[in-house]
């Protein structure tokens, strides 16, 4: 049945228009036809073929229906363009909905719906009406869909004609389709609209479940995500619902059953016999199993959705772990998800089975799965053992320096953990830095959980090497604090070196209940894979028509701006400014990879170890006012205490803004705040300002800042921690980001000559270059503005190609030049941007912050 | 929502839109330019197949040379979508007799945009089964049911078969022979262990039916399942005679099978769809006959040599044989020269997929062939880091025919299935004759070494 249809997308170039014209008005039937299908080849190849608008829509008249559609498919494209030429195609469409060929009937209907032009809208309600009672049931099901297209351009129209009445009535109807498609459509009106529309009664429910035996497969899945909702009366309900809804479970279609465990979970909230729920556990177990036979696309919905359902289940799936097991061929993103699971399936019962298997994928090629697969196995201290016998294959320095801290910090339960540590002691000033100082700290943590003979050999040839024999500047201070600690107060290096630590969260942590049950509720959708609540990632019309208001952006002297720069235009009332900074960060594309857990807890050593003047006391009191600030310490983490701060640049001068607030029962004072070594510098230059803090109370203070104070080795790094102690809770540790562009200087303005001069005298290795997909540029003008207001100067702009290209540069303490280059088309997703720098090495950083810069 | 799409794009490899169709109205017409620069042209393509960009979400697949990217702004229901797309091409691969490529995509655009406007509506899916919509979307629209043209057959009642509640099969197909072939597929999925011990190992079938029937009729299949039978003999209410029963774990079904039914009575019964479709699908994890075992040995001797040994043990009935089998062995990146001995088939060495390739055409029961090779590696300094050994793959089929009404014939499933009937029932009370077929073949039988 292959057709040839290829042959309409080759024509003449030279005069294409008029000679498709001239055809598309031939007295020929033939000839004519085959012009629409050149011009609808022509469109699919994104030519611009709306100038026939009018020789395409004479053909519509036509008996043809294959050529009728294809004049309908091209009203659909370019009616939107020509608005007035589009009202001549209204009466084929009203004389075609009266058609005695139903499929015509629906044809015209269906299509009226999707041209979305005013004057056709009005010139459908008639039509529609018609159509909802028509006697075909092809063209009720189509009328059905067609009222929420109506909807959708006009939801007031809709109303006033009475449209959701005729609705409501096709709940009844006695064709399956066309209440499937009824349901679907008044699920989706509902969805719009805040006053209640489509409430599913039990009488509702219970049509609605007879229906769904002579559905469709897909008229299914419309009754089941609509029921999904239903909120059952009681235990007995519940019951008989998910009786109702069981046999779906065997159905082929995976989106059938997914919707169908959806249902029967929600409703299993109510169920209190345990029985029953241990009987329904055990029938859903299957078919989530079979959905990993399918394509892997699906298989990859299935399991982010299986995810969640152990979460709240953990039992449905607690015998099926193997099923996860991963196939060599299975696609990254299926053995991730996998993994996943089997860490969140893991028991007492089969962990040696599962360790087994993860020390298989210790092998495997893609280094993003084997970090993920070796992390798994840190979790399990049980497993430590035959980890360490895989210790000498370990090459690369983070996994090795990963494994080392396993040792150092279960020294006690690990036999032969002087041993392992001592066989790498060996290679001591071979190891690279970061190998080094896991090396001290575990030996360190060794001898005060072992304080024998071996262990104090041991230490002593490590102080010994990372003091004597060391250049790195780290492994010395370290060292000598260990040391100081170790010679004089042995029980106070205990308490320091082996302090309880904070419980690191990571990726894999379960989900918070409140949001796991507004997942649940919606497994199948994107936001079941996505893991984030729809509002997260939905954007609507209303977040557009704000964000025009935001573009009369404060300048950059006013202290309301330079306060929050990348956060001010956020839509949201300033007080609540916390709560947007983090559904941004929730809506970014795809979450990162976190960061290795082990050496957290040495930022304590190191920062008790500092000279203590740095520590500044607080006295004088500040008011709670101003712009709001990301929050880096959440009350849940401090105990009641929540502190949110900002780095920010003000007049050439930057400051950390902070503000505490003081949720817990007792009053707060003698605040305190330290950094630890960071890529700048950065330090305090005076004294945190903090008032008393009465339970409830906050306040705000703008912290100056110096720079150059206080510098950490290595590649530069925006990682900012800090320290903030009280006189009544223990020291409370957090990390912020420092965002590079609050050290740009007023000074970084170049000539478009001596930017030219110094692009082409730095080398080409100097350039780095990034894309970020998910940045959409809407106004130039808006962009420039802020970024000027940054300190980040405008030089000159071109064309390439359709895209604009934006050059700017801006500059940093000590001099450091950045030349920057923007590519977008404006108004559409994704921007690129290249920048040449002496210090290429403070590119990542720059991205970060030009990224802020933008999303703005 | 049970929206799937709002836009479905269409793009050959080099990310040109060979067809596309709008929805709805809340996704830009040039979003696919953003799949095309942030998936496409990077190294995120294959990485994930749910994707957001902008405020638009994008699922694709690619099936063979061509990616089908479908777009939404809301929250919409994925598995649907991708289910969505899966049927679509079925239903435009038995429109164009079996390809789905560009050039199919491009020969076919007028018929795949009457398709595209019937099978979803503002982003629902419609109707899909093939057998329906060939009542009324033609290549050339001459089979049109209210044509005037008098050469076209009308199809009076297509719409109310569209939307009927046997929106699978139209009414009155004539044949002269009535006939009904059956095949039950079987894939092993195996994962064994290096030390020969089972880590994963289960069975994924499907029964796949032809049907060449006249009228509406009623079938019923019967499958010597535990569940089944103790059901069958309850309602008798005496033992129903069989021989071995087996576990089925799962069970998923064409919709033409009656759920509620078989949920109540463990039937199977069904109005079939005409011509081809899969009835069901099964899977099983207890009580699998594996076909093959696989004994490798691979000693690495030094830097620059390997010796591998493999032997492979069929276990079915000596009367029967595999076909087509194919065991890849996998050797390092840096194999230089390889020789090797067969007792049985032939082996060479494949550098592209860096294994040795030992293929035996066919392989009788009860046998053991073996495999001993030498490697000899290219002693590199930077590869230095051992060799992460992949598994062992294998391919093979096993195929055994029941021509009508016999039973006595040696076969093999690995699940141990067997159709113990197949009752066809029409108001005209026509004979039917019954073809079954049992292939068992290699799902992804691997084995670590």
């Amino acid at each position: 049945m292959s057709g040839h249809d290829s042959k309409y997308f080759s024509t003449t170039k030279k005069g294409e228009i008029p000679e498709l014209k001239e055809e598309l008005n031939s007295p020929y039937k033939d000839k004519r036809k085959d012009a629409v299908k050149k011009v609808i080849a022509a469109m699919t190849v994104g030519k611009d073929v709306s100038s026939l608008f009018t020789d395409v829509v004479n053909c519509m008249q036509t008996e043809n229906l294959e050529l009728k559609k294809l004049v309908y498919l091209y009203l659909i494209n370019y009616a939107k363009s020509q608005p007035d030429l589009a009202i001549l195609a209204v009466n084929t469409f009203v004389k075609d909905s009266q058609d005695p060929n139903p499929l015509i009937r629906a044809l015209a209907v269906r299509t009226m719906g999707c041209i979305r032009v005013d004057k056709i809208t009005e010139y459908l309600c008639d039509p529609l009406q018609r159509c909802l009672k028509d006697d075909d049931p092809y063209v009720r099901k189509t009328a059905a869909i067609c009222v929420a297209k109506l909807y959708d351009i006009n939801a007031e129209l809709v109303e006033d004609r009475g449209f959701l009445e005729s609705l409501k009535d096709l709940i009844s109807d006695n064709n399956p389709m066309v209440v499937a498609n009824a349901v679907a459509a008044l699920a989706e009106i509902q969805e719009s609209s805040s006053r209640p529309i489509f409430e599913i009664t039990s009488h509702t429910l219970s049509k609605l479940l007879t229906a769904l035996n002579e559905c469709t497969e897909w008229g299914q899945v419309f009754i089941l995500d609509a029921l999904s909702r239903y909120k059952a009366a009681d235990a007995r309900e519940a019951e008989n619902i998910v009786e109702r809804v069981t046999p779906r479970l065997q159905h082929a279609n995976c989106a059938v059953v997914l919707s169908a465990v959806k249902m029967i979970l929600q409703q299993m909230e109510l169920i209190t016999s345990t029985d029953v729920v241990r009987n329904l556990c055990k029938k859903m177990a299957p078919p989530l199993v079979t959905l990993l036979s399918a394509e892997p696309e699906i298989q990859y919905v299935a399991l982010r959705n299986i995810n969640l359902i152990v979460q709240r289940r953990p039992t449905i799936l607690a015998h099926e772990i193997k099923v996860f097991f991963c196939k060599y061929n299975d696609p990254i993103y299926v053995k991730m998800e996998k993994l996943e699971i089997m860490i969140k399936l893991a028991s007492d019962r089969n962990i040696d089975q599962v360790l087994l298997e993860f020390k298989e994928y210790a092998t495997e090629v893609d280094v993003d799965f084997v970090r993920k697969a070796v992390r798994a196995i840190g979790r399990y201290e049980s497993i430590i053992a035959t980890l360490c016998e895989s210790l000498d294959t370990l090459d690369e320095p983070e996994a090795k320096a990963s494994m080392i801290w396993i040792i150092g910090e279960y020294a006690e339960r690990i036999d032969n953990a002087d041993e392992l540590l001592e066989s790498f002691l060996e290679s001591f000033p071979e190891e690279p830095p970061q190998v080094q100082l896991q090396l001290l700290t575990a030996t360190v943590k060794l001898f005060l959980k072992k304080p024998t003979e071996g262990p104090q050999q041991m230490i002593q040839v490590v102080l010994n090497n990372a003091t004597v024999e060391t250049d790195n500047p780290d492994l010395r201070d370290r060292a000598y604090i260990y040391w100081r600690l170790l010679s004089t107060d042995p029980e106070a290096a205990k308490d320091v070196v082996l302090a309880e630590k904070p419980v690191i969260s990571d990726d894999s942590n379960q989900l918070d209940p409140s949001l796991l049950d507004e997942l649940l509720a919606n497994i199948a959708t994107l936001s079941s894979v996505y893991h984030k609540p729809p509002e997260a990632f939905v954007t609507r019309v209303k977040t557009a028509t704000q964000r025009t208001e935001d573009d009369d952006y404060p300048d950059g002297n006013e202290a309301g701006y330079s306060e929050t720069p990348s956060h001010a235009a956020g839509a949201s009332p300033p007080n609540s400014s916390s709560s947007a900074y983090g559904a941004t960060r929730q809506s970014a594309p795809a979450p990162a990879a976190p960061a290795p857990a082990a050496p957290v807890p040495d930022l304590l050593g190191d920062l008790i170890g500092l000279d203590n003047n740095a520590i500044v006391p607080v006295d004088q009191p500040a008011t709670p006012s101003g712009p709001s600030l990301p929050v880096v310490l959440p009350a849940s983490t401090g105990q009641g205490l929540q502190i949110s701060a900002q780095l920010t640049g003000q007049d050439g001068q930057i400051f950390y803004s902070l503000l505490f607030e003081n949720n817990t029962q007792t009053t707060l004072d003698g605040f305190m705040i330290q950094f630890n070594k960071n890529s700048f510098g950065l330090a305090a230059a005076g004294p945190l300002q903090v008032p008393p803090l009465a339970p409830g109370a906050s306040a705000r203070t703008l912290l100056p800042m110096v720079v150059f104070q206080n510098m950490s080795a290595g590649p530069p790094s925006s990682l900012l921690q800090v320290a903030v102690k009280n006189n009544q809770q223990p020291v409370w540790y957090f990390n912020d980001k420092i965002l590079l562009h609050v050290f740009f200087t007023e000074d970084g303005r170049m000539e478009r000559t001596s930017f030219l001069e110094t692009w082409r005298s730095l080398p080409d290795s100097n350039e780095v270059l990034k894309e970020f997909p998910g940045i959409v540029v809407s106004s130039a003008e808006a962009t420039l503005d802020r970024l000027a207001a940054t300190n980040m100067f405008f030089i000159a702009k071109r064309k390439h190609a359709n895209q604009d290209v934006f050059y700017f540069s801006a500059k940093i303490p000590r001099g450091i030049p950045f030349l920057i280059e923007l590519t977008t088309l404006i108004g559409n997703p994704g921007v690129k941007c290249a920048i040449k720098t002496p210090n290429p090495e403070m590119a990542p950083l720059f991205f970060e912050a030009i990224e802020t810069l933008l999303n703005a | 929502m049970p929206v799937a799409a709002s836009a479905i794009y269409f793009l050959n490899l080099r990310g040109d839109v060979l067809i596309n169709r709008l929805y709805r109205d809340d996704v830009g017409g040039n979003m696919v330019d953003a799949f095309r620069m942030h998936i496409m042209q990077t190294k995120e393509l294959g990485t994930c197949p749910v994707r957001q960009i902008g405020g638009c979400s994008f699922f694709y697949m690619r099936i063979s040379n061509v990616y089908i990217v479908i777009v939404v702004s809301s929250n919409a229901n994925v598995a649907c979508a991708f289910k969505f797309v899966v049927e679509a091409v079925a239903l435009f691969k038995s429109y164009f007799g079996g390809a789905f490529d560009e050039d199919a995509i491009r020969n076919n655009f007028v018929l795949i945009y009457e398709l595209l406007d019937e099978i979803m509506d503002f982003g629902y899916p419609q109707n899909l089964s093939p057998e329906i919509l060939k009542l009324y979307i033609t290549q050339e629209g001459v089979r049109s049911p209210f044509s005037s043209k008098p050469s076209d057959k009308p199809v009076p009642n297509a719409t109310l078969q569209v939307t009927g509640a046997v929106g699978w099969r139209r009414e009155g197909l004539v044949y002269k022979k009535n006939e009904v072939f059956l095949d039950i597929v079987e894939s092993v999925n195996l994962l064994m262990s290096s030390k020969g011990s089972v880590l994963r190992c289960d069975v994924t079938g499907k029964i796949l039916m032809k049907c060449f029937l006249s009228g509406m009729p009623d079938l019923k299949l019967g499958l010597n399942d535990k569940i089944g039978l103790e059901k069958e003999s309850q309602l008798k209410s005496r033992p129903t005679k069989s021989g071995k029963t087996i576990e089925l774990d799962d069970v998923t079904f064409h919709q033409c099978v009656n759920l509620t039914r078989f949920n109540s009575e463990k039937t199977v019964s069904f109005v079939p769809p005409d011509g081809e479709f899969e009835l069901m699908k099964y899977r099983i994890t207890e009580g699998v006959n594996l076909p093959f075992r696989v004994l490798p040995t691979i000693k690495e001797l030094g830097r620059t040599r390997m010796e591998v040994n493999v032997k492979v043990k069929s276990v079915f009935g000596a009367k029967m044989f595999a076909l087509g089998v194919v065991i890849k062995i996998p050797v390092p990146k840096q194999t230089a020269k390889t020789s090797f001995q067969v007792t049985s088939g032939r082996a060479k060495y494949n550098a592209s997929i860096d294994c040795l390739v030992w293929k035996i055409r066919k392989f009788p029961g009860q046998t053991e062939p073996t495999l001993s090779a030498e490697v000899e590696l290219i002693s590199t300094m930077t590869e230095k880091k051992s060799w992460t050994r992949p598994p062992i793959q294998m391919e093979f089929q096993i195929v055994t025919y029941l021509p009508p009404s016999s039973s006595q014939v040696p076969m093999f499933t690995a699940s141990g299935l067997r159709v113990r009937f197949l009752k066809v029932w029409e108001k005209s009370g026509y004979n039917t004759v019954e073809w079954v077929r049992y292939i068992t073949k290699a799902g992804s039988y691997e084995i670590r070494c």
